[in-house]
């Protein structure tokens, strides 16, 4: 019971804390868990997010940086004043937790259509945009110097990975090839500033409450790299959940954004911003078709896997309007 | 030949059977489970009804564009290889209109609910 080992971390590091009570799984795939309890405390009970390897999983992701260096993120942004949810202790071995990080828990809304659609956010949503700029500009801003180690991403090297994985998957998809030769026609090369890059900084990943965002979360794929890869992403159509012609999110427009973006004084590329937007469509759509591919592999025969593999054309046509638009 | 009913006709009989009458006896994460699999079945008629036709179109519309002939498989690989070494691109007469016809026919049967999607087809209207 995993409540156990949590009652005895928190006993340890949060003073005056007795325990662990209502611990459930979030979500959580071999290598990666999200569980939220309720850290037992005389002054009332804290909300608590663990996010863990378990014991024994072996390392995680290739492309992420790992646990350890998310949480210093997450801290380091936190403290920056870019909203992200305080960490409260890193595991140690002898816990018996795996490898990982606690955290404050942030309440709020995640889910993207209630905030696309519920009439409780519908003041919020006219104001999203800009403060997402601003937010992003804050998280790019976070020195440099003082990151842990992450990768560094160039859009040369990613237009190599997702033609490389696309050739993988051995079957001929024309849009893919022309969204892959346009990509590189137009690849802007290295970024006169390199940043640190949230790497799925979109909506989905997004705490909202009534006052806008509360938390910026899944920091598991932040790399170095270009700014404006973020601000592109945040547009990928597939994260507008139906409301198209709102490009961040479905929030709002690409100029709120920029606005806010360029509030602190950094700049935005618009030319460069499209050129991610493009990349993170294909991307999303390399990512639905490998879907498939487990579909077939694997043993479990998830029915949500082989469907997400179908989704790919939903990025064909995304693309097409993006390189090839009609009747404008 | 095989007998009938179609395999349309028998797909959508089932899919209809686990909305109308079993959906209501389902809760939790089979509910969930239960609408993903009536999703795929209400997908797999939508291609049973229509894919032959697109093909169809796919192919003659490859036919033309590329001066050769094969199956609808060996085409688009043809057409991939000719986009992917600079042959073929967006100024190639004709290439735009069949790359949207093609996506057209996919998404009427993959997602028809598609934003995107909808927005397109009522430009065609």
């Amino acid at each position: 019971m995993i409540e156990t080992e949590l009652s005895r971390s928190v006993a340890r590091w949060c003073p005056g804390a007795t325990g662990a009570t209502r611990a459930a799984k979030l979500s959580g795939g071999a290598s990666q868990e999200t569980w939220r309890f309720d850290i037992v405390h005389p002054d009332g009970n804290i909300g608590a997010i663990l996010r863990r390897a378990p014991p024994g999983s072996g390392a995680s992701s290739m492309r992420g940086p790992g646990l350890e260096a998310e949480a210093t993120l997450m801290q380091f942004a936190h403290d920056a004043g870019v909203p992200s949810p305080r960490v409260l202790h890193v595991l140690t071995p002898d816990e018996n937790l795996g490898a990982g990080f606690i955290m404050a828990r942030v309440e709020g809304e995640t889910i993207a259509r209630k905030i696309l659609r519920d009439e409780e956010f519908a003041a919020t949503r006219p104001i999203l945009a800009r403060q997402i700029g601003r937010i992003a500009s804050g998280l790019h801003g976070l020195p440099a110097a003082k990151l842990p180690s992450l990768r560094t991403v160039t859009s040369t090297g990613e237009i190599a990975d997702l033609a490389r994985e696309y050739r993988g998957l051995g079957r001929p998809r024309p849009v893919v090839e022309l969204a892959l030769r346009w990509l590189s026609d137009h690849d802007p090369g290295l970024s006169a500033e390199v940043t640190l890059v949230h790497g799925d900084f979109r909506n989905g990943n997004l705490i909202i409450g009534a006052e806008g965002v509360r938390a910026v979360l899944d920091w598991e794929l932040a790399h170095l790299g270009d700014p404006m890869e973020d601000l592109g992403w945040i547009c990928v159509n597939s994260w507008r959940f139906g409301e198209i012609d709102k490009p961040v999110g479905g929030f709002g427009s690409r100029e709120d954004m920029f606005a806010g973006y360029e509030e602190s004084g950094r700049e935005v590329d618009p030319d460069r911003v499209m050129f991610w937007e493009v990349m993170g469509t294909l991307r999303w759509g390399i990512m639905c078709s490998r879907m498939m591919q487990r579909f077939r592999t694997w043993p479990d025969h998830s029915m949500e896997h082989a469907m997400i593999g179908r989704r790919a054309s939903e990025t064909e046509i995304d693309l097409l309007r993006l390189l090839a638009p009609r009747g404008r | 030949m095989q007998d009938e009913p179609t395999p349309i006709e028998l797909t959508k009989a089932v899919a209809d059977f686990l909305r109308n009458d079993i959906t209501p006896l389902i809760s939790g994460h089979q509910a969930f489970k239960l609408r993903v699999a009536v999703n795929i079945l209400d997908l797999v008629t939508r291609q049973l009804t229509r894919e032959e036709g697109s093909d169809a179109r796919e192919v003659e519309r490859l036919r033309t564009l590329l001066g050769t002939e094969g199956s609808v498989v060996e085409l688009n690989r043809v057409l991939a290889e000719r986009i992917a070494n600079g042959e073929a691109d967006l100024a190639t007469p004709g290439l735009a209109e069949h790359l949207w016809a093609t996506t057209m026919d996919k998404l009427a049967v993959d997602q028809p609910n598609y934003a995107s999607y909808k927005r397109e087809l009522s430009r065609d209207g």
